[in-house]
C-alpha cells in the first residue's frame, strides 16, 4: 500500500475514533433510559420506526465502526501475527464491509417501515 | 559489610544469569557495581560505559527489567530484597554481556532523515531564531537527547515491529521539522509516515516513562503525526 494510503487511513481511524465517542456515549444513554424507563420492545420499536433522526444517527455509528473496525485489525494483523501486505488488506477490507452490510441491515430492521 | 546480591546476563542471545555478591556501599550506582564485577571478580565480563556522568549515553542497560541509564541509577532506588539484575538493552542484538549491537538504533536515525539540510554557506550570517518562537520552543522539548537507546530498549511497538524507526529517530525527525533552518522538510516527512514510521505509534508512552533525560518522545510522534497527515492532504508529501 502507498504512503499516501497509509496516511490516510490512519486520518479516517482518527476520525472516525472522534465519531464513535460520541455515538457511543449517546448510544449508551439510550439503552439506560431504555431499559430505566420500562419501555417494552414494541415501545421502543413504536419511537424508532420512522424516525429519521435515529436512522441517521445509527447509520453515522455504523459507518464509523466500518471505517475505525477494519483499519485497527489490519494493524494488530501486522503486528501480533506478522500478517502484511494484499492479502490482510483484503480480508480488513472484507470485515469492514460486512460489519457495514449486516449493521445497516440492523439499522433498517429497526428504523424502517413506519409506527405500528 | 552489607552484600549486594547481582545477577548479570553473561553471552548473546541464548546465554544466561551469572550471580556476583558485591559490597554495598553509599551512593553506589548501577554501573559502580557492573565496574566492580569487571574489575574484582570477572574481568571477562564485557559492557560499555564513558562519561560516567549522564552525558554520554553510553551505559544503558535493563535492570531488574527496566531500561535504565545506569551511571545515575542509585542501587537503594532499584534494589528489591538487596538483589539487582542487570541485562542488555531489549530489543537489540546483544554482542556479549552487556554490550549491545547499536547500529540499527542509529541506521534508523539516518533512515528518519536525521541529519540536518541547510541551504546557507559559511559566507551567509547566522539565522535569527526567537527563543520564544512556537518552532523553537518545540526543537528545545526534544533536543537533549543523548541516544542512549532506553527509549528504544522500553519500546513496544519496536519489538512488534523491527522495521519501526523508534522514539528515538522520531523524535529527532520532530526537532528538525521545527528547526526554521532546515530544508529537508518534504522528504523527512516522507520518510516518517507510513508502517513502520510515527503512524505506528501507540501512545504507550513507554519512551517518556523512562527516558532519563525527561524528554517525551511520545509528544514529538503526536506532532509529527498532525504534520504527516496536513503534509499528504495538501500535496505537500
Amino acid at each position: 500500500m502507498s504512503r499516501r494510503s497509509e496516511v490516510l487511513l490512519w486520518g479516517a481511524q482518527r476520525i472516525s475514533a472522534m465519531v464513535l465517542a460520541v455515538c457511543v456515549i449517546v448510544h449508551l444513554m439510550t439503552m439506560i433510559y431504555a431499559v430505566r424507563s420500562g419501555l417494552s420492545g414494541s415501545e421502543i420499536l413504536g419511537r424508532t420506526q420512522g424516525n429519521i433522526g435515529w436512522f441517521a444517527f445509527y447509520a453515522v455509528f455504523i459507518a464509523a465502526v466500518s471505517v475505525h473496525a477494519p483499519i485497527g485489525l489490519r494493524t494488530i494483523l501486522a503486528e501480533t501475527f506478522n500478517w502484511r501486505g494484499r492479502g490482510a488488506d483484503v480480508f480488513a477490507a472484507v470485515v469492514g464491509l460486512s460489519l457495514a452490510m449486516w449493521g445497516l441491515r440492523a439499522v433498517m430492521a429497526v428504523f424502517g417501515g413506519s409506527p405500528a | 559489610m552489607e552484600t549486594l546480591q547481582v545477577r548479570i546476563w553473561r553471552g548473546k542471545e541464548n546465554g544466561g544469569f551469572q550471580e556476583f555478591d558485591v559490597p554495598r556501599q553509599e551512593s553506589q550506582t548501577v554501573l559502580d557495581v557492573v565496574t566492580y564485577v569487571q574489575r574484582k571478580c570477572d574481568p571477562t565480563l564485557s559492557y560499555r560505559f564513558a562519561c560516567r556522568v549522564g552525558v554520554c549515553g553510553s551505559c544503558a542497560m535493563t535492570v531488574n527489567g527496566v531500561s535504565r541509564w545506569t551511571c545515575r541509577t542509585h542501587v537503594s532506588k532499584v534494589a528489591e530484597d538487596n538483589k539487582v539484575e542487570i541485562a542488555p538493552l531489549r530489543n537489540l542484538p546483544v554482542v556479549k554481556d552487556l554490550v549491545t549491537d547499536m547500529s540499527e538504533f542509529f541506521d534508523k536515525w539516518a533512515r528518519a532523515r536525521g541529519s540536518f539540510q541547510g541551504s546557507t554557506t559559511r559566507k551567509d550570517g547566522f539565522a535569527q531564531v526567537s527563543p520564544e518562537s512556537k518552532e523553537r520552543k518545540r526543537v528545545d522539548a526534544g533536543i537533549e537527547c543523548i541516544g542512549c537507546g532506553v527509549c528504544y530498549s522500553a519500546c513496544d511497538v519496536v519489538t512488534w515491529n523491527k522495521d519501526y524507526l523508534g522514539p528515538a529517530a522520531l523524535n529527532r525527525a520532530w526537532t528538525l521539522v521545527n528547526d526554521v533552518r532546515d530544508t529537508g522538510r518534504a522528504e523527512r516527512l516522507a520518510a516518517v509516515a507510513g508502517d513502520a514510521g510515527c503512524l505506528a505509534c501507540h501512545t504507550h508512552l513507554n519512551c517518556t516513562e523512562r527516558c532519563p533525560k525527561g524528554l517525551s518522545p511520545t509528544a514529538g510522534i503526536a506532532g509529527l503525526k498532525r504534520a504527516v497527515l496536513a503534509a499528504t492532504l495538501s500535496g505537500e508529501i
